[in-house]
């Protein structure tokens, strides 16, 4: 059942291009980004139990290295830059993660929320290598080495790249079900639960956490990457704190308690967000209303609703 | 070596160990070893330093002062992750569960610890046939393998207990330390419990029982040996015969006989 709705998710987004206009389409490419990001994060967050504030730190990493990748040092394979970029990230984690992962609970959202800040402040400051507030473009990379020259950006974006996107949303997703599924993810679940009965069965809950952390910068580079070529641009807002929220609503949005909550999360989380922009100016304080009420009614979000649901449907 | 000696056979070994708080000393000068074989009750009045002696003896707490070892190795303050690898399993007072996991998820905890798969990323742990055949067989003892995938916290309070000693025992340890193992649990569940313990401590090869125990009643049943503290010090090491027909030790212990040495008396 549970690999049938994956099928068909993943079928129905394959042709969705061929259904809607190009503009809806280039509106799935971040979600596929934050997908990808938010399979990582949660990781952290809803398996570990760890919040972090500060994770949009690793997605500008990602679009960063991207942007310099491509535009400075003239790489072109998106295979290279992603590897390059989330080993980056990796590599800025591990400070992070060690002087983080000794703290639980508050003290560790804090912690990485200092870090977020810290980092967007040297894209802001450095202005001769991060471009300061305008950042850095981000080149067209190719695909497997194809670079599709006779594609406009749209196109390119909305075919090739579309599908590339939807490919790696879906390796990347059952190389993190295996990880959950792992002697590894049950113990990162036992960290969650109780940390001190962890470690007298033997757990070694710092270690642990602490590859969950880096294995969380890494797929959120990944998602950072995506984000950067979608809109040929390094942001420093990407770093902001508030794009780290950003990561935290779309979770719980979508339930932080379940294995595809996340992804429920970043597409029902792009898509509201777009059309409220469009309605209405006062699109944020719409967002922290959904959020309140989710939080207040219902708190296992998207997913616990379609679970909800589907059991109905079962029993009848 | 006079000091060899007492390494081959004693497993647990304090000497001479003091722990303070600031100006308060909770234990001051503990000399005391627990060998194979052995099922050594820790008694005491509240505030006798039972709670600090479990975790220096787990390794949590550093000792001010003095030695602690295990099987011969220093364990002083390593930690409970070390000392779950080298061996000392423990019990808790208070149950400590993982809520939100099932029965054999909490057992395979353990076991996958134990047997060093933990670094496992990529492998299903619900396939490895030797984890699920190991944590089916710890459930087994405790019975609960007709629970395996039932949630922790829908457990009864009797069967939250037995998760949490089964999970201890899925380390294969040498010795179990077990923290008041029938608190919270009806008097009348209390004498299967413990039953249920030392079949399965025997089953799994634990070499020693350390038991901190308040229920006079299971220490006298129970104990090959019973160490009685008083402010930090060790007021009395007896096996329970000569320590039960004491009545001024028991007074300063409980302030009561208990009920079953009462009747043997």
């Amino acid at each position: 059942m549970r690999i049938a709705a994956v099928i068909a998710a993943l079928a129905a987004l394959a042709v969705l291009p061929q259904l809607i206009s190009p503009y809806y389409v280039t509106l799935v490419l971040p979600a596929f980004a934050y997908g990808i990001a938010l399979l990582g994060f949660n990781l952290l967050f809803g398996y570990t139990g760890l919040l972090s504030f500060g994770h949009a730190l690793f997605v500008a990493v990602g679009a960063y290295s991207a942007a310099v990748l491509t535009a400075k040092l003239g790489v072109k394979s998106l295979e290279a830059i992603m590897l390059v970029s989330a080993l980056a990230a990796v590599l800025v984690a591990i400070p992070v993660g060690l002087l983080s992962v000794r703290y639980v609970r508050i003290f560790f959202g804090i912690l990485t929320l200092a870090f977020g800040m810290l980092f967007h402040s040297f894209l802001f400051k450095f202005y001769n290598l991060t471009g300061g507030d305008t950042g850095l473009r981000v080149l067209r990379p190719s695909l497997f080495g194809f670079a599709f020259p006779n594609l406009d950006k749209t196109s390119f974006l909305v075919g090739p790249f579309y599908y590339y996107c939807l490919g790696l949303l879906a390796v990347m997703g059952l190389v993190m079900w295996r990880v959950v599924g792992s002697p590894f993810g049950l113990q990162l679940t036992a960290i969650r639960e109780n940390r001190r009965k962890a470690e007298y069965l033997g757990v070694r809950a710092r270690l642990f956490c602490m590859i969950a952390f880096a294995i969380s910068a890494f797929y959120c580079a990944i998602g950072g990457v995506i984000l950067a070529v979608n809109t040929g641009q390094a942001d420093p807002d990407l770093a902001y704190w508030t794009h780290s929220g950003e990561l935290v609503f779309m979770t719980v949005l979508g339930g932080f308690a379940h294995f595809f909550g996340p992804l429920v999360g970043a597409f029902a989380y792009v898509f509201l967000k777009s059309q409220l922009m469009s309605v209405t100016e006062y699109w944020r304080f719409v967002m922290g209303a959904i959020l309140v009420v989710i939080v207040v009614v219902l708190p296992r979000g998207l997913i616990g609703i379609a679970h909800d649901a589907w059991a109905k449907v079962k029993r009848s | 070596m006079g000091q060899g000696e007492t390494l081959v056979t004693a497993l647990v070994e304090t000497v001479d160990v003091a722990k303070a708080y600031g100006d308060f000393v909770a234990l001051d000068g503990l000399s005391l070893s627990v060998s194979e074989g052995e099922l050594v009750s820790i008694v005491g009045p509240n505030g006798a330093g039972k709670t600090t002696l479990v975790n220096v003896l787990t390794g949590l707490l550093r000792p001010t002062r003095g030695i602690v070892r295990f099987k011969g190795d220093d364990i002083a303050g390593i930690g409970p992750v070390r000392l779950a690898e080298r061996g000392m399993a423990r019990a808790f007072q208070l149950v400590h569960i993982f809520p939100a996991l099932t029965v054999a998820e909490t057992i395979g905890v353990a076991v996958v610890s134990q047997s060093g798969k933990g670094l496992r990323l990529f492998r299903s742990v619900r396939r490895d046939a030797h984890v699920m055949q190991r944590v089916r067989g710890v459930a087994a003892i405790f019975g609960l393998e007709g629970k395996l995938d039932t949630q922790a916290r829908l457990l009864s309070q009797g069967e939250k207990k037995l998760l949490d000693i089964a999970s201890a025992f899925a380390l294969a340890p040498d010795v179990i330390l077990l923290d008041e193992p029938t608190s919270g649990v009806s008097s009348a569940d209390k004498h299967g419990i413990m039953r249920t313990l030392i079949e399965a401590a025997h089953r799994a090869g634990v070499k020693a029982i350390i038991l901190v125990e308040h229920d006079m009643d299971l220490v006298a049943e129970y104990s090959s040996r019973i160490v009685a503290l008083q402010a930090g010090k060790v007021l009395a090491d007896r096996p329970p015969a000569a320590f039960f027909s004491d009545p001024a030790l028991i007074a300063a212990v409980v302030g009561k006989m208990p009920v079953k040495a009462a009747k043997a008396a």
